[in-house]
């Protein structure tokens, strides 16, 4: 296991370095990149002085907003579409292909029908997310243990009861890997569809800063997006295998 | 993928159309063109002068991005199976990069490459090399034990036990790993064109919002998702079959 994350440091730390030494030495020029401590001094900076607040905070909101939507909508549909086996057979082949289709070809059409505020960039994470609640809730609720089932019927619960003191719980690790998924779905939809065409936002200041060649803001930006990315997904990731191995599951 | 499964590809795709209509007759023709309308639009479209070279672009940035992705993905994946420190160390870094909001990096990619074919082959990389790492990486290490020491008792060299035992044993995963590829490197490719390009099937999406051509958006809009749909289901029934014989 030691070994394991002296690997990775040392993996990340030679990329860093070799990226610095590239920009020092002027292998990469000043104008495609910035010398790595220099990205993480403006990070720093640019953080301390707020001007990128009111961009953070509306993706935070917007992400926030396509997130419960997707978890609302896609655990009550999951729970749903389970006891419909009819349903289901039907709905099967759109959620095998769904993430096939590229869902941000949608995003033209989102904003020609809600305008370019910040409805279409919440549907494009939402649309992204919610497939991924829903079969991964199926794929819960598919692996609740029977005798679970068969108590609940014997305490004459109500189908709503059933559900949410019984079924539902059993069903939540793998209702979490939905969560985890849904989570980083909802971040590349609204970030991505920001920076495509939008009025606002972190992906918006991106796409801002590359056309008019601002590197000083760019890469700080990109460095923040990619941090926050990857710990809220390695969070999420240990809270799902504690999850798991509490249940014995792994 | 029988007589039901047929059947029900049809069903969800007669509601799809019954939903479309439905949306249309509720926001009406400025939002939205309808399903006969754009079939029409989108018959017209292809049959218009400069679409064949749009699709031709798109195809070939994509093409290329998927071979790229193929063979990366591959070698990535075998090293990180075989190599156990490597694949522990990597895996978990390589997942992390799929839930990043990739769009972000792709002026990165225009400053590194330039505006053009290799930044958006470069882009529809990222995008598709994963899944065919990560699945390859899964399918090497779960080949049965068996296999591994019959090779062994058969003293193959390495390579040997790559082509004769690692790889047919591996092909219904690494084959997955192929369509779920397959599939993120067209979206990669497409967004890459709908940021900035002056070319292909993303680019007229974009060309939609700026003309306001409602029809044309969404006849663009159907060809890319008919086209996804259709080979993913393709795919989907030859990954069923190669598993079904494992």
């Amino acid at each position: 296991m030691r070994k394991v994350v002296v690997y990775r440091v040392v993996v990340v730390a030679g990329i860093v370095a070799v990226l610095e030494v590239l920009c020092l030495t002027g292998v990469i020029d000043k104008i495609t990149m910035q010398a790595p401590h220099l990205i993480v001094r403006d990070l720093w900076r640019m953080l301390a002085s707020g001007r990128m607040n009111a961009a953070i905070a509306k993706t935070l909101n917007n992400t926030l907003a396509a997130l419960l939507l997707a978890l609302g909508v896609g655990i009550v549909a999951g729970a749903l579409i389970h006891r419909f086996r009819g349903l289901r057979d039907t709905l099967d082949p759109l959620f095998a292909t769904y993430y096939a289709v590229p869902v941000f070809a949608f995003y033209p059409f989102f904003i020609v029908v809600f305008g370019l505020g910040d409805t279409p960039q919440i549907l494009i994470g939402f649309m992204l997310g919610v497939v991924a609640v829903i079969v991964n809730t199926l794929n819960g609720l598919d692996r609740v243990p029977p005798v679970l089932l068969k108590t609940a019927r014997i305490m004459r619960l109500s189908p709503t009861d059933a559900a949410l003191r019984v079924t539902l719980p059993a069903a939540a690790p793998h209702i979490v890997t939905g969560v985890k998924l849904a989570v980083a779905y909802a971040f590349i939809g609204v970030i991505g569809s920001e920076f495509i065409l939008s009025r606002g936002g972190i992906g918006y200041e991106i796409s801002f800063a590359y056309t008019n060649f601002e590197n000083a803001t760019m890469y700080p930006l990109i460095l923040l997006i990619l941090i926050a990315s990857i710990a809220i997904n390695a969070l999420l990731s240990r809270w799902e295998a504690r999850l798991l191995a509490r249940r014995g599951l792994r | 993928m029988n007589c039901r499964g047929a059947r029900n590809m049809l069903v969800m795709v007669a509601l799809l159309v019954a939903l479309w209509q439905g949306l249309y007759l509720w926001f009406g023709d400025v939002a939205l063109a309808s399903p006969v309308a754009t079939l029409r639009y989108t018959v017209k479209l292809i049959g218009s002068e400069s679409f064949a070279g749009h699709v031709l672009d798109t195809l070939r940035a994509f093409g290329i991005a998927f071979a790229v992705s193929v063979v990366m993905g591959l070698l990535i994946g075998f090293w990180l199976g075989f190599d156990r420190l490597s694949g522990d160390a990597l895996e978990p870094m390589v997942v992390a990069v799929y839930a990043i909001p990739k769009l972000t990096l792709y002026p990165i990619l225009l400053l590194a490459f330039g505006l053009g074919l290799a930044a958006k082959v470069a882009f529809g990389v990222i995008h598709g090399v994963i899944p065919i790492i990560l699945f390859t990486l899964a399918a090497v290490r779960n080949t049965k034990p068996i296999l591994i020491k019959t090779g062994r008792v058969m003293k193959l060299s390495r390579l040997q036990m790559v082509r004769w035992i690692l790889f047919p044993a591996a092909i219904p995963e690494i084959f997955t790993g192929l369509r779920v590829g397959f599939a993120l490197t067209l979206i990669g490719s497409l967004l890459a064109e709908m940021f900035a390009s002056q070319r292909g099937l993303g680019f007229l999406l974009m060309n939609g919002i700026g003309l306001h051509n409602v029809e044309q958006i969404m006849a663009v809009t159907l060809i890319i998702v008919v086209f996804a749909g259709v080979v993913s289901w393709i795919l989907l029934y030859v990954d069923h079959r190669l598993h079904r014989r494992a």
